[in-house]
């Protein structure tokens, strides 16, 4: 197990490295720079800011230079927010963005499973359809949509929740449903058809012929076998959804992360970029880690190697 | 009424799908004394294990019972609840399925699922249950049942986890073992072990047994009564004796053919039955066997033949038999 994780540690460090390298290339393959703004600025300014940043070398070396700063921990300052480093600004914003996304994985987690257990015990019955026609939209209504109807509804015209800012549990409540909405409905989707699955194993005959109530049948034999379809996707999406979601900060104005990696790829602010882009691999590939122990301990059958 | 173990009178069962009523048991009933060994042979959808499983109260979805009545052991089973059925499952009447590979749980423990059934139906804690599934394992010929216990099932043979099914049936000591095919997804050799395994334990333990399989050597070898099923029907009913030497049914007697014999000589072919099994949405309204029968009469088309009997043990539904007696002037 320990040998496991260092195998895979190893593993991540390459990966997050290849993701760096890529995204450096690409990034600086994509026209503009972080000095072409409307404004004319001219060219001898920008030519001493490029020099300052060290934009005026050749690629290959300010690429060795970025990885070898990044790896002693400095990722830069940031080209267009003066005086702030990339870590300070990941630093204050990820925060933001992993308490709206954290309370979204959760709720995600309390509707999608025990609903689609549901949905799967009443197969064909009315109660299934509501519920798959509910994960049907979740899945096919685009969130800005959903932020959109939330926001008229109970933003305007109810007047419960506040519309912007996040200072009180309220704020939460918005732009939580539209974060989750996705998930939650995704979720439902793959806990019903696992659960079909494993509701017509010859183990759970097995239970019952032994004389074990539903219940315990459910909770004990079926929900651990069925639950782990959900655990592969829950690993990725928790990343997704802890560094925030863009779409979903700009319309509720929240400070969050989300909303900082879209701005820095139309600033051309390549540390930023950077920075934060290598942030959301690292959560990535450690969630990835994470889901496979978690498969280990709920399946005895699957070895880590 | 009490003096049998099981009695099933008349049982209907149907299974109602979208495309209508598939009439699996049509008018099944069978009897067994305590200690006794039923075998129950019979072609794939037959009705062998629905008969098995409604005796269980586990008839799946979405099929009803629809008429006839089932006794155990002084329970009258048409009138249990469900949590009434609860007590009795894995207590007093047990299964062993067909496929050991997938019957058990595969995130639990061997020693977990034995526990389970011990504490739930005899009220032992952990440590006594724990202690009693050492003794079971013991019984079913597991080695080191210490080390076995805190196995899971991918780590032992397919053998090895049909024992670990037995264990868990005869947990309780239930009065009745129900063995669905037990030996069907095991080699030969297993077979025959797993076999003998049970013939033992049901002297040391004297439990019924009720076998259901396709398999007649089986039969012949291990249980004193003898139903063939065809179409949810019992078309004959015998001691393994009066079944064996003097088969009435004309389906019995084609079972009979179809098995390889040592004795028989070198150029001698097997016969088997010609045709499918009919179609239980549209059950004929005569016999069952009638089109593939060969020496079907108009009469089994048109009606379903009555029983006859030829000893307190052996009957028939076939209208051959019924012919020999009018000609015998028996009737």
């Amino acid at each position: 197990m320990i040998k496991y994780i260092i195998k895979r540690l190893v593993l991540a460090f390459v990966t997050i490295f290849t993701v760096a390298t890529l995204t450096f290339f690409l990034m600086n393959m994509v026209p503009g720079g972080p000095f072409l703004s409307e404004k004319a600025i001219s060219p001898k300014a920008q030519a001493a800011l490029e020099a300052k940043y060290g934009l005026d070398k050749p690629l290959f070396q300010q690429y060795l230079t970025y990885i070898s700063d990044a790896m002693h921990g400095d990722f830069g300052d940031s080209l267009k927010q003066r005086g702030r480093t990339v870590s300070s600004i990941i630093a204050t914003k990820f925060p933001v963005s992993a308490r709206v996304g954290g309370v979204s994985i959760i709720v995600a987690l309390c509707f999608g499973i025990p609903l689609g257990c549901i949905a799967a015990l009443n197969r064909g019955k009315p109660v299934d359809n509501i519920i798959s026609v509910l994960s049907t939209c979740g899945i096919a209504v685009p969130s800005f949509v959903i932020c959109t109807v939330l926001m008229y509804f109970l933003g305007v015209h109810l007047g419960w929740f506040p519309t912007f800012g996040l200072t009180s549990w309220k704020h939460y409540v918005m732009p939580v449903i539209a974060l989750s909405f996705y998930p939650t409905a995704y979720i439902m989707r793959l806990m019903r058809s696992s659960m079909l699955d494993v509701l017509g194993q010859d183990y759970m005959r097995t239970a019952r012929a032994k004389g074990l109530s539903q219940f315990v049948s459910l909770f004990k034999h079926a929900l651990r076998n069925a639950i782990l379809p959900v655990i592969t996707y829950v690993g990725p999406m928790t990343a997704y959804t802890l560094t925030g979601s863009f779409i979903v900060e700009k319309i509720f104005t929240i400070p969050g992360l989300g909303g900082e990696f879209i701005g820095s790829i139309t600033n051309r602010d390549y540390t930023v970029i950077m920075g934060t882009t290598i942030f959301l691999a690292t959560i990535m590939v450690f969630m990835n880690v994470i889901v496979d122990i978690v498969y280990k301990l709920v399946d005895p059958r699957i070895k880590l190697k | 009424m009490g003096e049998y173990l099981v009695d099933i009178k008349n049982e209907r069962l149907s299974f109602f799908t979208p495309a209508g009523e598939v009439k699996a048991l049509n008018d099944v009933s069978m009897r067994l004394e305590e200690g006794e060994v039923l075998g129950i042979v019979g072609e794939s959808g037959s009705g062998k294990s629905v008969t098995a499983y409604s005796l269980m109260g586990l008839t799946a979805h979405p099929g009803k019972l629809i008429g006839g009545s089932l006794d155990f052991n002084g329970h009258h089973i048409n009138d249990m609840t469900e949590k009434d059925m609860r007590k009795i499952r894995g207590n007093e009447v047990s299964i062993i399925f067909q496929d050991p590979m997938t019957s058990l749980n595969p995130v639990y423990t061997i020693g977990n699922q034995i526990r389970e059934v011990i504490m739930l139906h005899t009220g032992k804690n952990k440590k006594e249950a724990n202690e009693r599934a050492k003794e079971l394992l013991t019984l079913v010929g597991i080695n080191e049942p210490d080390k076995r216990l805190k196995q899971y099932p991918h780590e032992l043979s397919g053998g090895m986890r049909q024992r670990v099914m037995i264990a868990i049936a005869l947990a309780c000591e239930p009065k009745l073992l129900i063995a669905d095919e037990p030996t069907t997804a095991l080699d030969v050799t297993i077979q025959a072990q797993i076999l003998e395994l049970m013939m033992e334990l049901k002297d040391k333990l004297g439990m019924a047994i009720i076998m259901i399989t396709h398999d007649l050597g089986i039969v012949a070898s291990m249980c004193e009564k003898i139903a063939v099923m065809y179409a949810g029907k019992i078309v004959e009913y015998g001691t393994t004796d009066e079944i064996f030497y003097n088969p009435k049914h004309e389906y019995t007697k084609g079972l009979l053919r179809s098995i390889p014999r040592l004795d028989a000589n070198e150029h001698e072919r097997l016969v088997p039955i010609e045709g499918t099994p009919i179609d239980l949405l549209n059950p004929p309204k005569g016999c069952p066997f009638a089109p593939r029968c060969a020496n079907c009469m108009k009469i089994c088309l048109r009606e379903m033949p009555p029983v006859t009997e030829f000893s307190d043990t052996h009957y028939t539904h076939c209208f051959m038999n019924q012919k020999a007696m009018l000609e015998g002037g028996n009737a």
